[in-house]
């Protein structure tokens, strides 16, 4: 049994096209309003007009985030209830009969991943396809990348093999909560609290 | 915590739609389709599962993207509960065929609430959305009786079969091909909305529209260069960005020249922003310098291709209409430098001169062109300029190249279809449909009329019959709408119009029978890859048809039988496999292990090649015995078509620059002095999808602005805003985005026109902004090129 499942996300590679945030809906039945995986599209540079024409060093990167299933996660340490728990493997679930909506979770999470469903009156969040993973099966966001940029395993394996990145803007700092993630970044990439960057797709996230 | 931007700064503050999934599922009104009862949707499936309720088919998402990628249905008493995409192993050399996030959206399609569900009569005025329940038998005799009343009182030239994109195989405009065919035949088109411009000149300057290299040749290239192209957010080809991912991986630069910094373009290494239109006057800049500095390939010049310089032009024409004549400025003495192009194209001068080095430079070099620089005024030009871009540095005919590419490659898999042959012989240009219904009668060969007999100056009747199947483009994919509107809606022009939807789109509003179709879902068919890919699905049936929807061959099957040619129409088939068996035949000799059973079972078969396939590759290695299908047998730098066309201003021989109609050099720039153009969006194939609320969460509909625009008018990042020329009004939020260059604005294509009691659109439908006016040689489309006005709403 692993002890901390984690995700990869080769963002050099990644066109931003949704087909994991989608795939994750359709799987989930989520409603709108409800994203357990957000791609975010991230800007930078400037038009500065020079003579007739106008330069530019204008860069974009794309960054898909979920849940990172946090080796500290605040959700667990702020959760009243018991609900948010972290299972053998690292997922961090969401026990549903004991969760009481309190939002407690989304607040403290610098992710924002736990999200409240106004259906259920419940929180909600990436569950890590635990269903599929313990069939031996990819999570749903994994199997549908079709630039094969993401992939799952074992945090230190992941970490080895690819590094240490977790912490491309516009995430927090990852000393907050120790997320499970490892990022190959965009070569335009902006580490966590760099200027002169901005979220690009504010109402698609 | 300052840097908690992602959740503090972005998310809050921004309006979440939280339309309840549970309003879509109602559709379905049964039990087995509502409440998870807490379980996630994989837990039920795995549930279900281990009791052995549920099924997964195989089919393909098949609308008019480029892309067919492959998709499991995961079913659980008759109800789709799922979608997954290729399981097989996924290897370089057989990459899983993984769906976009359209495929992936599916469910929400089949099962949305606004399904039509009962055949339609128009009640009110036509346009006006007003419309009864009939039953099928009323519907089928009135599409009859309508048919043979018009063919009697006209003839069958007075009918068209309209441009229709959004299904294929057993489904779609090839049904209703199929049926008035065989009652008589239609007034042809030619030229589809997409590709007019390719389609007319890579014949005339290529001999040929197989002119592309496979993709698993293209990691091969060391640069490529494209124009305008933009697979990543069209779906150029399920997996093209995978292979362009290789070819990067490879070794190979990728440079986007596009006005917007395309997702493409985002992913490329380079992008360079460029005036919309003006792409000619880039690659004769480019011309420009490699003459200059000798680094053309002149040796492939002089044995492949006519008309580069004034030494080679075909017989009988004179010194100074060679390409690099008008380059040189032989003629207008203008010589077509990196400073001239400059203040045309918004390029600096440095980047030209740096960009024709490594062009010319760069062995092997591949250039990409896209479809959406040749929907535009002078389409044909920019054409014409990337394939003689192409032969100036030899890229032709060899791995890593490419013959300037907007051609489909010659590994194309032979398989059927419903077609038979039609009678009629005449052919307008698609685009210009509208004007065969006002004035038909007097168009003749100078209007792009093919097919005239000897004698015969015109058409015999303007169109009085549209069979619209699977389309959208009457009202919402045409150009200028407004008028478009005003046209249908006289129905003593076009006196019948019977539309085949799924929803009651802006098009369907304008049919005076609307018949219930099936998704691909609810029936059986079968697609193949469409530009690029060597793959046929075998789409399965997944569910029943949803309440009183027939599947499009059913619904013109049954109308033949009323006009006494059902046995034709069904050819003595009985079911839908009998038809595709039938279309696969020839597969075998292709690929020898292709089995129809398995097809069937897996839901496809991918033909695997040994080595890709070069476009033009034959005539590179000898020009002589395989020759072009060109006037002169080589690659016609100087079209004798165009030549022929004796129009030296708007049809000049040579690819030449021509400023647009409407742009930045027109006298309209002063009342309306933003370009604006409609991209292919990723949250839809054109228009369909445009209704699926995941996707309307994941790309919202919004106006594309650059900063310096927005501020120029007292603009912010959503607001709404009002754009507007002299054909119409759009109102919609806007993106101030610094991904597109000033003086431009990007409206993606395909919204579902949605006017307000004022005529106002708000859906952001762009073609509400377009303009009916041809392109003067192909007489394809110029819906990229308009000019507007935005102020705040």
């Amino acid at each position: 049994m692993a002890k901390q499942l984690a995700f990869y996300y080769d963002q050099s590679v990644c066109t931003g096209c949704k087909a994991c945030q989608v795939a994750c809906k359709d799987d989930n039945d989520l409603s709108s309003g409800i994203i357990w995986r957000r791609v975010v599209e991230i800007n930078g540079g400037d038009w500065i007009k020079q003579g007739a024409t106008w330069g530019q060093n204008i860069f974009t990167y794309h960054l898909s985030l979920s849940c990172n299933h946090c080796e500290e996660g605040i959700c667990l340490e702020v959760c009243p209830t018991g609900a948010m728990h972290k299972r053998e493997d690292g997922v961090v679930l969401i026990d549903e009969d004991k969760c009481i909506g309190c939002r407690y979770c989304e607040w403290a999470c610098p992710y924002e991943a736990p999200q409240y469903n106004d259906d259920k009156g419940k929180m909600s969040k990436c569950d890590f396809c635990y269903n599929y993973i313990d069939e031996g099966l990819p999570p749903a966001c994994v199997a549908a990348c079709p630039m094969r940029a993401l992939d799952f395993g074992e945090l230190s394996e992941l970490q080895a093999k690819y590094g240490l990145v977790d912490n491309i803007y516009p995430m927090p700092d990852p000393s907050l909560t120790k997320p499970a993630i490892v990022i190959t970044p965009h070569a335009d990439a902006a580490l966590a609290g760099a200027e002169g960057v901005s979220i690009g797709n504010v109402e698609e996230i | 915590m300052e840097d908690k931007g992602f959740l503090s700064n972005a998310v809050k503050g921004v309006e979440l739609n939280r339309r309840s999934f549970l309003k879509w599922n109602a559709a379905l009104g049964g039990a087995a389709a509502l409440a998870t009862g807490g379980l996630t949707a994989s837990q039920m499936a795995l549930k279900a599962a281990a009791a052995g309720a549920e099924t997964v088919v195989p089919t393909s998402c098949a609308h008019n993207c480029g892309g067919r990628c492959r998709i499991l249905v995961h079913v659980q008493d008759g109800v789709i509960k799922r979608l997954t995409t290729d399981d097989r192993p996924d290897t370089l050399e057989d990459p899983q065929l993984r769906a976009c996030q359209r495929g992936r959206s599916y469910r929400q399609r089949v099962y949305h609430t606004d399904r039509l569900k009962y055949p339609l009569k128009r009640v009110g005025k036509r346009g006006d959305g007003q419309y009864e329940r009939i039953s099928w038998d009323e519907a089928i005799a009135t599409v009859a009786e309508a048919m043979q009343r018009i063919k009697d009182e006209y003839g069958p030239e007075a009918f068209i079969n309209h441009y229709a994109s959004g299904a294929d195989g057993m489904q779609g405009a090839g049904t209703s091909s199929r049926l008035l065919n065989l009652f008589g035949g239609a007034l042809n088109e030619y030229g589809s909305y997409s590709a007019a411009c390719w389609e007319y000149m890579l014949p005339r300057v290529l001999g040929t529209f197989t002119t592309a290299n496979s993709r698993d040749d293209w990691k091969n290239s060391k640069l490529i260069v494209m124009f305008g192209y933009n697979p990543m957010e069209m779906v150029g080809g399920t997996n093209t960005m995978y292979y362009l991912k290789q070819a990067k991986q490879a070794g190979a630069k990728v440079i986007v020249i596009d006005p917007r910094q395309s997702m493409t373009a985002v992913w490329a290494d380079e992008w360079i922003p460029i005036h919309p239109g003006t792409d000619v006057a880039l690659i004769a800049a480019l011309a420009y310098v490699m003459i200059s500095e000798g680094l053309h390939d002149q040796e492939f010049l002089d044995t492949y291709t006519s008309g580069f310089d004034d030494a080679h032009l075909p017989e009988g024409i004179p010194n100074g209409n060679s390409y690099k004549s008008y380059v040189m400025g032989d003629q207008d003495d203008q010589p077509k430098t990196p400073e001239w192009a400059e203040a045309i194209t918004g390029v600096s001068r440095e980047r030209i001169v740096r960009l024709a080095r490594e062009l010319a430079l760069t062995k092997p070099a591949a250039i990409y062109q896209g479809w959406g620089g040749q929907r535009r005024a002078y389409g044909e030009q920019f054409v014409h300029a990337g394939i003689t871009l192409a032969a100036m540095t030899g890229n032709i005919g060899i791995s890593g190249g490419s013959a300037g590419t907007g051609g489909m490659t010659s590994r194309y898999l032979p398989t059927g279809s419903l077609g038979v042959p039609n009678p009629i012989k005449l052919a307008i240009s698609t685009f210009t449909w509208t004007d065969a219904i006002v004035r038909g009668t007097e168009m003749g060969a100078a209007d792009g009329v093919e097919g005239l007999a000897d004698g015969q100056e015109t058409l015999p009747y303007n169109i009085k019959f549209i069979y619209n199947n699977a389309g959208n483009a009457l009202i919402n994919q045409h150009g200028d709408i407004n008028k478009t509107k005003e046209i249908l809606a006289d129905d003593s022009l076009v006196e019948f119009i019977v539309t085949h939807e799924q929803f009651m789109t802006p098009s369907a509003k304008f049919s005076d029978i609307i018949l219930p179709a099936t998704t691909w879902m609810e029936t059986e068919s079968m697609t193949t890859s469409w530009v690029m890919g060597d793959t046929v699905y075998y789409m399965n049936k997944v569910i029943e048809p949803l309440f009183e929807c027939k599947p499009d061959f059913e619904i013109c099957a049954l109308i033949a039988d009323q006009l006494g040619l059902g046995d034709q129409y069904r050819d003595g088939k009985e079911t839908h496999e009998d038809w595709i068996r039938e279309w696969t035949a020839g597969l075998k000799d292709v690929d020898p292990t292709f089995d129809f059973d398995t097809f069937k079972a897996n839901g496809v078969h991918v033909v695997l090649y040994d080595k890709p396939a070069i476009g033009l590759s034959e005539f590179r290695a000898d020009p002589e015995a395989n020759a072009l299908s060109t006037p002169s047998g080589k690659i016609e730098i100087f079209c004798q078509a165009k030549w022929a066309a004796d129009d030296p201003v708007e049809i000049p021989a040579v690819a030449s620059y021509i400023p647009e109609w409407e742009g930045p050099q027109s006298d309209l720039v002063a009342q309306y002095p933003l370009q604006i153009q409609g991209h292919h969006f990723h949250a839809r194939s054109h228009s369909t999808y445009d209704n699926i609320e995941w996707l309307r969460e994941s790309m919202p509909q919004r106006l594309f602005m650059n900063p310096v625009d927005a501020d120029a008018r007292g603009i912010e990042d959503g607001d709404k805003v009002r754009i507007f020329n002299d054909r119409g009004e759009v109102i919609i939020p806007v993106r101030v985005t610094k991904r597109i260059m000033p003086g431009v604005l990007d409206l993606p294509q395909g919204a579902w026109y949605d006017p307000d009691e004022n005529g106002i659109d708000r859906a952001g439908c762009i073609n509400v902004l377009t303009s009916h006016h041809p392109t003067p040689f192909a007489k394809g489309t110029s819906q990229h090129t308009n000019l507007v006005e935005v102020e705040k709403a």
